[in-house]
């Protein structure tokens, strides 16, 4: 094995546990850890009918260290003023049922992990947003975070400088859904429906969507908002506010961004270059069999037998971006 | 004690000689107590006014108020952090940190930390407020419960907004470039030719949103007028305008003239969508609901 191929076989993949069944697709098809929530507004993927009960979060770790997997647990929504408590009861129950590292990114509720549960590894959820060796230093010093995860607005050439002589590990997004906007400081999603990633844990919140027809054509809605307009035989993708068409300067376009998935399947090389120490898996709200896919495909490439193209029938639009890693893209 | 009115930095690529007689004319004229300068969008912008900094911020102070310099608030680059740095070496100004890596340049020594910086809770508040904030400019997203609850908790000042366009988001990307067909590194400065932003409608020709270079606002005016008695209730004290391209002392003016009693609330309100009229207001946010709707 060549030096640089031990390099990327010590990237560690990060795979999204959105429920039980998720979970153990994922350990199966190769995860070094998962990372899951609870069923509440404490995780920055509050969807119906996802998460974890406090009992299937403690079968899930049981399964997935038996398996030799890890277990993250985002807490990573920020608490609300006046009601800390289930944020708190968080943390405490992810040391409680034995999970391998929290990802957090409220600087009162890191305080809290810090004292209340020092034992437990603490991580930077990609919603604090810190995008500065400045900021990433501070999270270190004061909190004792050993892992930041990226925000999604560096080039790979500005994550190899950041990661020179940083004192933390660093995660970065290596497929699936991709904010456009620095994450956990955007109010898009608010504004249109009054429910955030920040506040709620969702994103242009499917209780708000609708889709109606118009003539041959379908009209997706957000809150009070048109998103598109599919004209027939024209796939009509989930309107998540910034990837919606929109006329800016009398002309239609995907102002913010095109419907399409981060792919980094082949960008590895450069990515351990750069010192990434963990690929994340964005997906909470997917199926076991995307999750097996994607997963499969992404151990496979680590380990050095990497199918060119495997996934890229699974991106949205059938489109692949290697999104803000690359200058093109800004 | 007196309520105290504050602007916010210009958000927008206005030209220099604009920008400067803008504050020129706040300075001699605007009953403000308060004001935030300097750039907090996109560092390209800077050199633009930087040669007119010192004498705007001279003009303010000597009417009297008191000046406090904006940084930017998503830095990526070292250069953009050395840009704190250097303002930080000045130990008698006061610096609104936008980001978290700027407010940890900041700690130990006075400073505001801006709204583009997630404090969403006591807990958060206290820790910043122990690390040497002086004052907390609540991030828009807060509704009155979150508000009233960290103001009676909070062992400094709090700021609300009260006026002008709410930034929702900031990226890396430039939108203005996007649209007219450029790259962020050969943008041609066309963020220049919306004063306001550009608006971004749907394709229903709904107008919705508002672009701002790598900065997404919102269409409506955020305006909190009829709420200022309930917030002086909770405790808050500093109120904040953001620039548009309208006749902003008047605005000033309207906002002084309600929080001292002079006009009443349906009185100013008609008199500032006169002079605000470029887009309708809102107040969602503070009311819990969509940010994008009005309660009256």
């Amino acid at each position: 094995m060549t030096a640089r191929q031990d390099n990327i076989a010590a990237l560690e993949l990060i795979c999204p546990a959105g429920n039980p069944a998720a979970l153990e697709a994922a350990v199966a098809a190769g995860a070094d850890v998962v990372y899951a929530g609870f069923a509440d507004a404490t995780n920055a993927r509050n969807f119906p009918g996802l998460n974890f009960t406090r009992d299937e979060m403690a079968a899930g770790i049981d399964h997935a260290h038996r398996h030799g997997c890890g277990v993250y647990i985002a807490v990573n929504t920020y608490p609300e003023a006046g009601n800390a408590g289930p944020w708190r009861a968080a943390v405490d129950d992810a040391a409680a049922l034995g999970a391998d590292a929290i990802i957090l990114a409220d600087i009162g509720l890191l305080q809290y992990a810090a004292e209340s549960e020092p034992d437990l590894r603490r991580h930077l959820s990609v919603q604090a947003s810190a995008s500065n060796r400045a900021a990433i230093e501070f999270y270190q010093r004061a909190f004792g975070v050993k892992r930041v995860v990226l925000p999604r607005v560096l080039t790979l050439a500005e994550i190899a400088e950041l990661n020179d002589g940083l004192p933390v590990e660093t995660e970065v997004f290596a497929f699936g859904g991709m904010c456009v906007m620095a994450e956990g400081r955007c109010t898009l999603s608010a504004y249109a429906t009054g429910q955030s990633p920040n506040c709620d844990g969702v994103c242009s919140p499917a209780s708000h969507v609708r889709y109606e027809r118009r003539g041959g054509d379908t009209v997706s809605r957000l809150g009070d908002f048109t998103l598109n307009i599919f004209s027939e035989g024209e796939a009509a993708g989930y309107p998540t506010l910034c990837k919606g068409r929109f006329v800016a300067g009398e002309s239609a376009s995907y102002l913010f961004d095109e419907p399409s998935s981060l792919n980094v399947l082949e960008m590895l090389p450069e990515l351990a270059a750069a010192g990434v120490r963990a690929l994340k898996i964005e997906g909470r709200q997917r199926g076991r069999a995307y999750v097996s896919r994607v997963v499969s495909a992404f151990r496979q490439a680590v380990d050095g037998s990497a199918q060119s193209g495997a996934l890229d029938d699974m991106t949205e639009g059938a489109r692949n971006t290697a999104g803000a890693y690359q200058k093109s893209w800004h | 004690m007196s309520a105290a009115l504050s602007l916010g930095p210009v958000l927008y690529n206005w030209p220099a000689e604009d920008w400067r007689d803008f504050y020129f004319r706040i300075a001699d004229e605007a009953p403000l107590d308060r004001v935030y300068l300097g750039e907090v969008v996109c560092s390209k912008r800077t050199p633009f006014f930087a040669s007119y900094l010192p004498e705007v911020a001279a003009r303010l102070q000597c009417a009297g108020k008191e000046v406090v310099y904006s940084t930017l608030a998503l830095i990526m680059a070292e250069a953009e952090m050395d840009t704190v740095r250097t303002l930080a070496q000045s130990p008698d100004i006061l610096i609104e940190a936008n980001d978290i890596g700027s407010a940890a340049l900041l700690a130990g020594r006075p400073h505001v930390i801006g709204p583009f910086v997630n404090v969403y809770n006591e807990a958060t508040l206290d820790y910043l407020a122990r690390s040497g904030a002086s004052l907390v400019s609540l991030p828009w997203e807060l509704p009155a419960p979150a508000i009233a609850a960290l103001a009676k908790s909070a062992a400094i000042p709090l700021e609300v907004q009260i006026f002008g366009r709410i930034p929702l988001a900031i990226s890396a990307r430039c939108y203005h470039a996007r649209q007219c067909g450029l790259h962020k590194d050969g943008c041609q400065y066309v963020c220049a030719e919306d004063p306001d932003g550009m608006t971004v409608e749907t394709l229903d020709g709904e107008d919705f949103l508002a672009v701002n270079g790598t900065q997404t606002l919102t269409h409506t005016i955020g305006t909190l007028m009829p709420e200022l008695a309930e917030l002086r209730g909770m405790g808050i004290g500093n109120f904040r305008l953001w620039p548009q391209a309208i006749d902003m002392v008047a605005v000033a003016q309207i906002f002084r003239d309600v929080l001292d009693g002079r006009t009443e609330t349906q009185e100013a309100w008609q008199n500032l969508a006169d002079i605000a009229d470029f887009a309708p207001f809102s107040n969602g946010f503070y009311h819990g609901e969509e940010g994008v709707s009005l309660q009256r």
